[in-house]
């Protein structure tokens, strides 16, 4: 079997922030609080955070947010919860959540609670319950849960479950690994996992794993390395990541390598890209795979950095 | 990026799009003035039109637009108005046909028609065309829910629709899906017109077809499983046992140990405490068990009960309800039989998080009675490592009368005949299906339908039973599917459980008293479901009554539905599967607890914890993480290493613990534990000092 190119990957993941000049960074630039996220992740799972400099991605990151509070995917771009959760992950990263106005920041996301306990993206009201794990992600970080209506927002999301266990956008909308995640996610952080049918949603998961080892993101699709993170964190989170073939995923995911210039792609052969590079190393971290760090599940971020804000004495002093 | 070759570019490719990318860089900073400086001509607005076509991911461009026509509505001219939402509409469906994944356009449509200046009469051509181009587009069918619901049309219109679309091509996931929505929703408001049992009937033909075409397709797969769970579920909460069990004899001996009935001398804990627990079991997750719905009436009562959901979650809903009837001010008379009579359900409020009322008012009566002083002294807690060596154990020939071991009485109300009817028939068909071919779902299907068979009848007859077929099923799936073998293992072990704690005489031979060496005269039932392949456990409403529990050298992960074991006080879990210490979360509800074997399990050897969310913990903001406690009791220890330890065994007054065998039990462990649990006595089989 191939090996993790790990060197490699570090490699392409510092050369992308260099490429900006590129069309394809060019149509992702609305988009690079996401990019700055998935980017930086990787590196601390491969342990090589500290090639970055800190302050220079800090002083971006608040040249990116309103005075709404919420942050834009990029400096001139508007606010928005989706960039939002991204900035607070890669704050989290650096153990560097205090440079920013807190304060503003937890009203941004509470305001954007609806009556019904949904979210909506930003002031223009698409709701969706990725937005409803975001909210509840973001304010969980910064120990701020108790400011909306955590009943509600569980609620709404039980609201949107379907009858293969999983969950969709809103009421109705099919289920799909991604959105499963965001659902699932929430209700762990919110300690409402008893309201998932877990056999269900777990025969649901474990089937997304197809021939080739790799897993689609619903039935009768192709298989995908960033399924590897949404499917398996929801598989971790309910206790059935037993049900799929370990070895099987590993190899598919190091099959998609760019083993000469680094980086991950969708499926093998393909274009690499830094967002599935982020979730083929999450998606190995996870695996367990030797030599990369572990990741939260839920969180999405390294289990150190988890365990830092929830486990330290620094920690409870924020609880209020 | 998604399907992309990861060729190199040629020479050419790379100059062309680089003038591209300054093209678009140039629009985009112009974009941006414009934006900030609010300037919504028909100019800016085609700038702005322009950058969303070439990339429609932009999302503020998106704001920028709403913007832009929430300024230029002030002009009221009617001509201008329709002219300006038709722009939004036409420039949507531009982008859309550059990427119809784009969550900002698809939004940006909804937001206009929901001004209802435009017509919504074309938005179903539109969608058409673009549900044909890509039949599983969940963005199109989310907005497809969205405009039906808006232009009113019926359910039933859609269900025809969803049949034309499965018509042309069955292996269509999203359309069996929205059938399920659309079926649901028929069945709640048009019961009359949609009775549910004629139409699952039709269904069943109609997913069949699907199945038995390609059985490998997944298309219809869940839904069949869906249709099953409609035939057999118990919408309804139903009590399916409890603790103590109906017109049971519950003895306490002069000490106020409580034993005979399986309780025995080793729980101290109800002894100590004096109080007795009553366990209540249900089919499903309710909430509202409390005073107005639980009636306990008994002359030993002196205060209220106080109902606690036996779950680790934050929500106030759980299977199993647990309260503790406390004795401790009673001077209970000798020989005297004293009475206790539970009544549920008498009056609304016990509902199932669907949201059905509890419709079968239920009646436990039990016995309590008090006999003269045991002639032996009762020894000390903790006064004997409690041994698991076979030698200890001794077979039983035939329960006595005193041991009252119990197995739920289930009291399902009968199941309708068309039910009944349904499942016999789909199980003809998939012997049918296997017969030609010997595909996973159909045996998987075989097995849940006989599954499903064997617990409408159950209350029938009970030795017809299809265990021994279900356990052959699954057993060939393991060989047939390796990738899910372990799937088919866990549901393996449910079957393997029910049939064993099924009845009396089901669990006889694995029932054993326990005699440790140097109390011949005294023994107490132990559970022996050792050695049994077990990948994980089940039938918790048939074991309320267990104390003594030995689960060693099997496969298990987890314990999920222990916490229901409320009278256990010693649990063998050596020689396992365990993984981390969140896993033992269900053992920290049980107050009897005083031994416990984890020896030889894989707790530290594993990175990432899969039950890192179930247990009640800070991370999923069910506890506060009790840091003050933490820094007395452990000092110098780190408290994300031990913080999982910490939360399973600060609430529990161990006796007995064996932990040898696990990659975390090293030194730092072994004096941490200790300080953790000052009740200790015995640690990896050696007497603490
Ligand atoms: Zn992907």
């Amino acid at each position: 079997m191939e090996e993790l190119a790990a060197e490699k990957h570090v490699r392409y993941i510092l050369s992308v922030e260099k490429k900006k000049d590129s069309f394809e960074s060019v149509v992702m630039e609305h988009l690079r609080m996401n990019g700055a996220y998935w980017g930086l992740t990787a590196l601390d799972i491969l342990g090589k955070l500290d090639t970055v400099d800190v302050d220079e991605v800090v002083s971006w990151i608040i040249s990116c947010q309103h005075d709404s509070g919420g942050f834009g995917g990029n400096v001139e771009h508007d606010p928005h919860i989706l960039y939002t959760l991204s900035a607070v992950q890669v704050l989290a990263l650096f153990n560097k959540l205090d440079v920013i106005d807190v304060d503003k920041l937890t009203s941004y996301i509470v305001s954007l609670q609806n009556e019904d306990g949904s979210f909506s993206g930003d002031i223009w009201g698409e709701v969706d319950t990725r937005f409803s794990y975001i909210a509840i992600c973001c304010l969980s970080i910064l120990r701020r849960l108790d400011r909306i209506n955590v009943e509600k927002a569980v609620k709404y999301i039980i609201s949107c479950k379907n009858m293969d266990g999983g969950f969709g956008c809103t009421p109705g909308g099919e289920s799909h690994a991604g959105q499963i995640f965001c659902c699932v996610g929430a209700l762990a952080i919110t300690g409402s996992l008893d309201l998932i049918d877990k056999d269900l949603l777990g025969w649901w998961l474990c089937e997304r794993q197809v021939k080739s080892g790799g897993l689609n993101g619903r039935p009768e699709k192709k298989p995908d390395v960033c399924y590897s993170w949404w499917v398996l964190s929801s598989l971790i989170m309910i206790d059935r990541v037993h049900w799929i073939s370990k070895e099987k995923l590993i190899k598919f995911i190091l099959d998609c390598q760019d083993v000469e210039n680094g980086g991950i792609s969708d499926r093998p052969d393909d274009a690499v890209d830094v967002f599935h590079t982020y979730f083929g190393v999450a998606g190995l971290s996870l695996l367990e795979y030797p030599g990369l760090k572990p990741i939260d599940p839920a969180y999405a971020l390294p289990v150190d950095v988890v365990n830092q804000i929830f486990f330290s004495k620094t920690s409870t002093n924020v609880i209020k | 990026m998604h399907g992309q070759p990861r060729k190199p570019l040629k020479q050419e490719d790379e100059s062309l799009l680089s003038a591209k990318a300054a093209k678009l860089r140039t629009l985009q900073s112009q974009f941006f003035a414009n934006h900030r400086d609010r300037i919504y001509t028909q100019e800016a607005l085609d700038l702005s039109a322009k950058l969303l076509e070439t990339n429609p991911e932009c999302y503020t461009a998106w704001n920028y637009r709403k913007l832009a026509v929430q300024h230029n509505l002030s002009r009221s001219d009617p001509d201008y108005v329709a002219f300006l939402f038709h722009q939004e509409l036409k420039l949507v469906e531009n982008a859309l046909r550059k990427n119809y994944k784009s969550y900002g356009a698809w939004y940006h449509r909804k937001w206009v028609l929901s001004k209802g200046h435009s017509s919504i009469d074309d938005e179903l051509r539109l969608l058409n065309g673009f549900q044909k181009a890509d039949s599983r587009n969940f963005h199109a069918w989310n907005y497809r829910r969205f405009v039906t619901s808006l232009m009113k049309r019926s359910d039933e219109d859609e269900l025809i629709y969803t049949e034309e679309v499965i018509g042309e091509n069955f292996s269509n996931y999203s359309a069996w899906h929205n059938r399920s929505v659309l079926l649901s929703n028929l069945f709640k408001s048009k019961a009359e017109e949609f009775p549910l049992e004629e139409k699952v009937l039709q269904e069943y033909e109609h997913v069949r077809s699907a199945i038995f075409t390609d059985p490998d397709d997944q298309s219809g797969w869940f839904y069949h499983l869906w249709l099953i769970d409609l035939t057999v579920k118990n919408y309804a909460p139903l009590l399916v046992s409890s603790w103590p069990s109906h017109g049971s004899n519950i003895t306490l001996n002069g000490n106020n140990c409580i034993y005979g009935c399986g309780l025995s001398l080793l729980n101290s804990t109800l002894s100590d405490t004096r109080t007795l627990p009553v366990i209540l079991y249900f089919n499903q997750a309710v909430e509202g068990i409390n005073l107005s719905t639980v009636a306990v009436k008994s002359e030993l009562l002196k205060e209220d009960l106080v109902w606690k959901p036996l779950s680790t979650n934050n929500s106030s809903t759980a299977q199993v309800w647990g309260a503790y009837l406390n004795l401790g001010n009673m001077e209970l008379e000798q020989s005297k039989t004293y009475s206790i009579k539970i009544t549920i359900g008498h009056s609304m409020g016990i509902v199932s998080s669907n949201g059905y009322q509890y419709g079968d008012p239920y009646q436990i009566a039990f016995k309590l009675c008090v006999q003269t002083a045991s002639t032996k002294p009762v020894e000390e807690q903790g006064g004997k490592l409690t041994s698991w060596k076979d030698n200890n154990f001794q077979k039983i020939d035939h329960f006595e009368d005193s041991d009252s071991i119990v197995s739920a009485d289930l009291h399902i109300p009968t199941t309708s005949d068309w039910c009944m009817k349904a499942i016999e028939e789909e199980i003809t068909t998939f012997r049918d299906l296997l017969s030609e071919e010997k595909c996973k779902i159909g045996k998987l299907s075989l097995a849940r339908l006989l599954t499903a068979l064997d617990l409408i009848t159950h209350q029938h007859d009970k030795r017809k039973n299809h265990t021994e077929e279900v356990l052959k099923l699954y057993t060939d799936l393991m060989e047939l599917d390796p990738t899910h073998s372990l799937y088919y293992k866990d549901e393996h072990s449910l079957v393997l459980l029910k049939q064993i704690t099924s009845s009396r005489e089901s669990l006889l031979p694995y029932c054993c008293y326990y005699k440790d060496a140097t109390e011949a005269n005294t023994s107490y039932v132990c559970l022996r479901l050792q050695n049994l392949s077990l990948s994980r456990m089940g039938s918790f409403e048939n074991l309320l009554w267990v104390q003594m529990l030995d689960l060693s050298h099997n496969d298990l992960r987890s314990i999920e539905g222990l916490e229901a074991m409320q009278l256990l006080s010693s649990l063998n879990l050596s020689h396992n599967k365990f993984g981390s210490f969140t896993v033992l979360g269900p053992l920290r509800s049980l107050k009897s607890l005083k031994v416990l074997d984890i020896s030889y399990n894989k707790i530290g050897s594993h990175s990432i914890d899969t039950r890192r969310y179930l247990c009640s913990s800070p991370l999923a903001n069910t506890e506060v993480f009790a840091w003050d406690r933490f820094e007395i009791l452990c000092g110098s220890f780190s408290a994300t290493k031990f913080w999982e330890a910490f939360l399973i065994f600060e609430s529990l007054n161990l006796t007995d613990l064996n932990a040898t065998g696990n990659a975390v039990a090293d030194e730092n462990f072994t004096s941490f534990i200790v300080k953790v649990l000052p009740t200790l006595k015995w640690l990896n089989s050696e007497e603490l000092a």
